[in-house]
């Protein structure tokens, strides 16, 4: 995982929403100080408890509330404001996520249930400075306007090309269809997944 | 969301003495203050819009190791409640001899929710109904007994034309079930006792007088597994929506023939989307068995599938097209190429 680290001074927007993160977990850790929460089972539900979440291949210790979902400890908890809470009830797939390699749905999936696997976000998928084919597929084909679907989407489309459903234009319709576009960009979503189908093939067999 | 305590159990035993343990001796399973988690797409959803109130949740996923195995045995089907709605739709061996059921899987929710969701969970997911889904209104029978119905006189397009009741008309939401429900499938249920079984159908309970209680379930008892007599290699599972993908069932039918030549010699006929518990219509079954199918035969078939409907202002659409649903489902599965 690539910490964010300001390369300047001046504070834009993004680097101010992580800022906003780590600070607002502050107060958390404080009202925890002196408990010892347990992985395992928390006595008082109202109390803290302590988890440590594998994040693009980086292991991330937090102490939290057990409410807490994953997509709210990777964007409140963690500063990973990749994944989009659209609907917040699964049913618009913009916090889509892998978890061990499957796309899953993190606003509704607990952090503490999270534990132990390999979870991977939008954030984590570009290599050494290079888009996954995926992220240039989108790029290439213009496969949004607002973006903020993007993320969901594009873990989405890896995943359906890795499941084997990119064979044919109603093949990936059909297995994109747990992400919503609000602007309508499917067409283009359609042909980016079909550019980055071969492109995975390709970078897996290099 | 309300507070709650979280365990994780990596056994079935320490699971259900959890849940058991939580749970207050007299409430219904769905109102119980204790619950399991396994794909969570149902219960964390309701527990977000306040519906669903566990004051300890238990994570039974670490079972799955045991309880997720999918084999054909003796050729019974033998399925483990924790076993993924995508993994086993995308099992060869589903696909070949009971496709009603990876047709059920593959158009029920999206990629991601099948992904999540344990197949035990899923013949347990709750209505869709908006009304009891939304805490603001008061009177839901299901959520708070007594309260009355505001889906009687309310927008009820979705809701459900059969096994209503003057107290409720949730529809049933899921689409697996209708698939288990023709195939006679068995629920095995684990327990503080042990293991029990019970015939699928006799495990939603139509809403009557309590529909808080939508099953034969107690607290502290978990679905392990489902089992399956014989292949059904002849059966389909037509679902009609709102969307092509990504919707409930307005009406839909799982059916399974056993066929001679042209004449049915076993017929298996499951309504989803139109009822308030999976539906079985053991009435079409019997108008069917040892005839030939023809457009005639479908009409009477699809006539008597709804018989005994009740529509509400806004649901009436559904009896005509669930005939539909029914009609061509038959000659699809008739006509399959098998």
């Amino acid at each position: 995982m690539n910490e964010r680290k300001p390369s300047r001074p001046g504070l834009n927007r993004r680097g101010f929403i992580s800022a906003a993160a780590a600070t607002a977990a502050v107060p958390m850790v404080a009202r925890a100080a002196g408990t010892a929460g347990t992985p395992v089972a928390a006595a008082d539900p109202s109390l803290p408890v302590d988890l440590s979440l594998t994040i693009n291949d980086t292991s991330k210790s937090l102490r939290i509330d057990a409410r807490t979902t994953l997509l709210d400890a990777l964007r409140e908890h963690i500063g990973l404001t990749g994944s989009k809470k659209g609907c917040d009830h699964g049913q618009c797939g913009a916090c889509t996520v892998m978890i061990d390699g499957r796309r899953v749905l993190s606003c509704l999936t607990l952090a503490l249930a999270a534990q132990g696997q390999q979870i991977t976000t939008i954030e984590g998928l570009a290599k050494d400075g290079k888009l996954h084919p995926m992220q240039q597929a989108f790029v290439d084909q213009d496969a949004f306007q607002c973006g903020y679907c993007t993320p969901g989407q594009i873990i989405s489309g890896i995943a359906c090309v890795k499941e084997g459903h990119a064979g044919s234009d109603d093949d990936i319709r059909e297995y994109m269809s747990g992400n919503i576009c609000r602007c309508a960009a499917y067409p283009n979503i359609v042909a980016a997944v079909k550019q980055a189908a071969p492109a995975m093939s390709d970078e897996q067999k290099g | 969301m309300r507070p709650f305590t979280y365990q994780r159990t990596t056994d079935a035993s320490s699971a259900i003495q959890a849940l058991a343990a939580a749970a207050s001796a007299n409430n219904a399973l769905t109102e119980a203050s204790s619950q399991p988690l396994a794909g969570g797409t149902t219960l964390i959803d309701l527990m977000k819009l306040d519906v669903m109130r566990p004051t300890t949740v238990v994570d039974i996923n670490p079972l799955a190791a045991s309880w997720s195995n999918v084999s054909v045995d003796n050729g019974n089907l033998r399925l483990g409640a924790l076993a993924r709605m995508s993994d086993v739709a995308a099992k060869p061996e589903i696909q070949q001899h009971y496709p009603v059921i990876a047709d059920a899987l593959k158009l029920a929710a999206s990629p991601q929710l099948r992904n999540m969701a344990s197949l035990g969970g899923n013949v347990l997911q709750r209505t869709r109904c908006t009304y009891f889904r939304d805490v603001s209104y008061a009177n839901c029978n299901k959520r708070n007994p007594g309260s009355g119905c505001a889906a009687l006189q309310g927008f009820n397009r979705t809701h459900a034309v059969l096994g209503t009741s003057e107290q409720c008309i949730a529809t049933y939401p899921g689409d697996l079930a209708q698939a288990l429900i023709a195939l006679d499938a068995t629920v095995e249920i684990t327990g503080r006792s042990g293991v029990r079984n019970l015939p699928f159908s006799e495990l939603h309970k139509p809403p009557g007088d309590t529909p808080g209680i939508e099953t034969v379930l107690s607290p502290g008892e978990l679905i392990s597994a489902f089992s399956i007599p014989g292949r059904w290699p002849r059966s389909v599972y037509l679902k009609a929506r709102d969307r092509q993908s990504y919707e409930f069932a307005l009406a839909s039918a799982a059916i399974a023939l056993d066929m001679q030549d042209d004449v049915i010699n076993d017929a298996r006929v499951a309504l989803g989307g139109v009822a308030t518990v999976p539906w079985r219509a053991r009435e079409v079954e019997a108008l069917l068995k040892g005839q030939k199918l023809d457009d005639a035969l479908t009409g009477r078939a699809a006539e008597a599938a709804f018989a005994d409907a009740k529509a509400g202002k806004h649901n009436g659409f559904k009896i005509a097209l669930g005939k539909r649903v029914v009609s061509r489902a038959l000659h699809q599965a008739a006509t399959m190429e098998i």
